[in-house]
This record gives C-alpha cells, sequence and structure tokens, in this order.
C-alpha cells in the first residue's frame, strides 16, 4: 500500500466514523429527554457532519476519481464505508448513547490533538479546528456518564447494561493496524499505541468517578470497520440516510 | 451481576462493592435531582463588543456545570457572546409590578438628576 492509499484509508475512517455518529444523534431529534438535551445532541451532530465533510473533501481528492465528497458520503455500499463499528450501534437508551458517545469523543480528542502536530498542513488544519468542537463533546459526555453512572439506582444499572452491550467494540479503538504504524512514522499521523494509552487512561478516570467498573480490554473478533466488515446495523442506518440521495441523484433545493 | 466484570483498578473495585452493598436503597444525596426535579437558572451572556452580561432566557439543569452546558447549547449557537453567567432563578429578588408607581415614577420628574445643563467646552468632544 502506497502512502497515498494509507492516507486516503485513514481519512475516510476519520470522516465516516463522524458521519455515521453525526447520524445516529440526529436519530434523536424531537425525541430527546429533555430539551436542553435535544439542542445539545443536535449541536454535536452537526459538529461532526462538519468534520466529516472536511475529511470527506480531502479524501475524494486524493482519490481523484471524479466522485466528490457527497457521493462518498451517500453513495458507497456498506463494504465501502471505514466508520468504527462503535458509532453504527443503535442509540438505544440514553445511557447507551452516552456511553457510545464518551468512548468516541475519549478517541477522537486524542486522535485530533495529535493530528494537529501532522506534517500534512491540510490534515493540521482541519484538525486543529475540529479539536476545539471535540473538547468540548468530550467535556459533555464524560460529566454525563459520571452523573448516569454516580446518578440514581436506575441509572447505574441502565449505565452497566450499556457498557456491557458496546464495550466490546473498543478493540478498535485500542489497537492500531500496519497503515497507522507507516503514517505515524510518516508524521503524518499520532502514535497508535500513545491514543490507546491515553484513551484507557481518560476512560478508568471518568468511569472511577461514576461508580463504574471498568472492564477488562475488549479482545478481536472476525469484524472490522477498516476492513468494511460491518455490524448488521450500518446496512440499516445507510437504507436511511442513502435514500434520498440514491432516489433522486441530481436533486438540488 | 457482580461476576459479569472484574473492575481493574481498586478504586472501581470499592465503588462497585459500595454500590451493590446497598442495592436496595437510593443513596441519601440531596444534589442528586431526577429529570423532573431540574433547577430553573436564568442566563446572561455577554458579547465580545459588550461591557455586561445580558438576560437572554432561562434553562433547565441539575447542577450549576450543566447551567452552564446548556446554556452554550441553547443561547450561544450563533456567536452571541463569549461570557456565560448562570444562576438559579430562585435566588434572584425581583421587584414586583404592583410596586411599579412607589418604586419608579418619583424619579420621573426630577429633571436636575440628569446632567442636562452642562456646557461641553469644543475640546472635550462627545461625551
Amino acid at each position: 500500500m502506497s502512502q497515498r492509499e494509507d492516507l486516503i484509508q485513514y481519512l475516510l475512517r476519520l470522516g465516516d466514523s463522524a458521519l455515521i455518529q453525526g447520524q445516529r444523534l440526529c436519530e434523536w431529534c424531537g425525541h430527546a429527554p429533555a430539551l436542553e438535551e435535544e439542542l445539545a445532541l443536535m449541536n454535536v451532530g452537526l459538529d461532526l457532519v462538519g468534520q466529516a465533510r472536511n475529511w470527506l473533501d480531502y479524501a475524494a481528492e486524493l482519490l481523484d476519481d471524479g466522485r466528490d465528497a457527497d457521493h462518498l458520503a451517500f453513495r458507497r455500499d456498506e463494504r465501502a464505508y471505514r466508520n468504527l463499528l462503535l458509532v453504527e450501534q443503535p442509540n438505544g437508551d440514553y445511557a447507551v448513547t452516552i456511553t457510545k458517545q464518551f468512548l468516541y469523543d475519549a478517541w477522537h480528542f486524542q486522535v485530533l490533538h495529535g493530528l494537529s502536530q501532522s506534517s500534512d498542513e491540510r490534515i493540521a488544519g482541519i484538525a486543529a479546528k475540529a479539536l476545539k468542537e471535540v473538547t468540548y463533546h468530550l467535556r459533555r459526555s464524560g460529566e454525563w456518564v459520571e452523573r448516569l453512572g454516580d446518578g440514581t439506582e436506575e441509572s447505574h444499572q441502565r449505565m452497566l447494561a450499556a457498557i456491557r452491550d458496546i464495550w466490546r467494540f473498543t478493540v478498535e479503538l485500542v489497537n492500531g493496524d500496519e497503515a497507522e504504524q507507516r503514517l505515524f512514522e510518516a508524521g503524518i499521523a499520532p502514535n497508535p499505541s500513545e491514543i490507546a494509552a491515553a484513551w484507557k487512561s481518560k476512560v478508568a478516570d471518568i468511569f472511577a468517578s461514576a461508580t463504574l467498573p471498568l472492564p477488562e480490554p475488549a479482545s478481536y473478533f472476525y469484524l472490522s470497520g477498516r476492513k468494511g466488515l460491518h455490524t448488521e446495523h450500518l446496512g440499516l442506518l445507510l437504507a436511511e440516510m442513502q435514500f434520498l440521495q440514491r432516489a433522486h441523484p441530481d436533486a438540488s433545493w | 451481576m457482580g461476576a459479569e466484570f472484574t473492575p481493574v483498578n481498586e478504586q472501581a473495585r470499592a465503588c462497585f462493592q459500595r454500590r451493590y452493598a446497598d442495592a436496595q436503597q437510593l443513596k441519601p444525596d440531596e444534589e442528586k435531582k431526577i429529570m423532573s426535579e431540574w433547577t430553573l437558572f436564568e442566563v446572561f451572556v455577554r458579547s465580545k463588543h459588550g461591557l455586561n452580561h445580558k438576560h437572554v432566557g432561562s434553562v433547565h439543569a441539575a447542577d450549576a456545570r450543566m447551567a452552564i452546558e446548556n446554556a452554550r447549547e441553547l443561547y450561544t449557537r450563533r456567536n452571541e457572546g463569549v461570557s456565560l453567567w448562570v444562576v438559579p432563578s430562585a435566588l434572584i429578588t425581583a421587584s414586583s409590578p404592583d410596586e411599579k408607581e412607589p418604586l419608579f415614577d418619583p424619579s420621573q420628574d426630577k429633571v436636575y438628576r440628569h446632567a442636562s445643563f452642562y456646557e461641553l467646552p469644543a475640546e472635550v468632544g462627545h461625551m
């Protein structure tokens, strides 16, 4: 794999994860538990979709095959997506939504922090701007994990169930692959093992103050977002997300 | 429940055991609020070019830190400001509309309290 190909895959991973997480958050629109949370979830979702646009724009330029960011976002088939398995999981109840968001934010923050020092200027620029947004996302979701974990008996039980449901997908957050290692050595991407260590430390801190037990590190299983081998949930999500663009490909406002 | 998790660090383990020792009772704690009990806060925003915070509305929140975040979400979406104050509404004392006349009418006809009779020298310019 050439560096260009490694980089395209890396950008797709960032952009697709932000896009799919944004899509999941938008599913709360009109149903959030409180008006304040409704606005908050939509703000976070819009931030992420905006970031996805930046990453996918750059990926489209490098691919240079006539596709633009819109085409990448709305017309690829499921196996071409490179998002983390974690973000495609259904929203479930609020405990699941918040736990997913926090685990993703903790990873996202570390990655963007590293990327803002990338030797690739375009990446550094996108990351620096996104980092401000994600710093806030992490603060928000971390505090909600604390409030729900160290809250009422019901909220605590729901948090335990949420962690039990989605912890296995965190294996992707703490394991890099060879492509990422190569990009790190080229100065473009941050060190995957530093990301993993910082993520584990943050999650341990927040879980401890939320009186939630920290599970053992997740073990590898046969699915992989990096290889486009997704859980059954992505297909359903894409069917909804892509329907309009596929049904009316040249529609405009 | 206990068999499924192996808390890795001691602090979490202690919290976990404490939690399940009194699983039948809610922890007595006035600070914890379920959603129907969230406190109402008034929100004040200062814009980048302003000197004072202006009242813009209210939010509900479980605690002051959440109130700042909720205020940020609801009242600063369009770059309205750079500083937020939130105050529990219960702490604000307001004058009553019934008292408007005795409190505020007397100041209407006291023209000598305004600095309208001074002539400004030209060198001072506009004040």
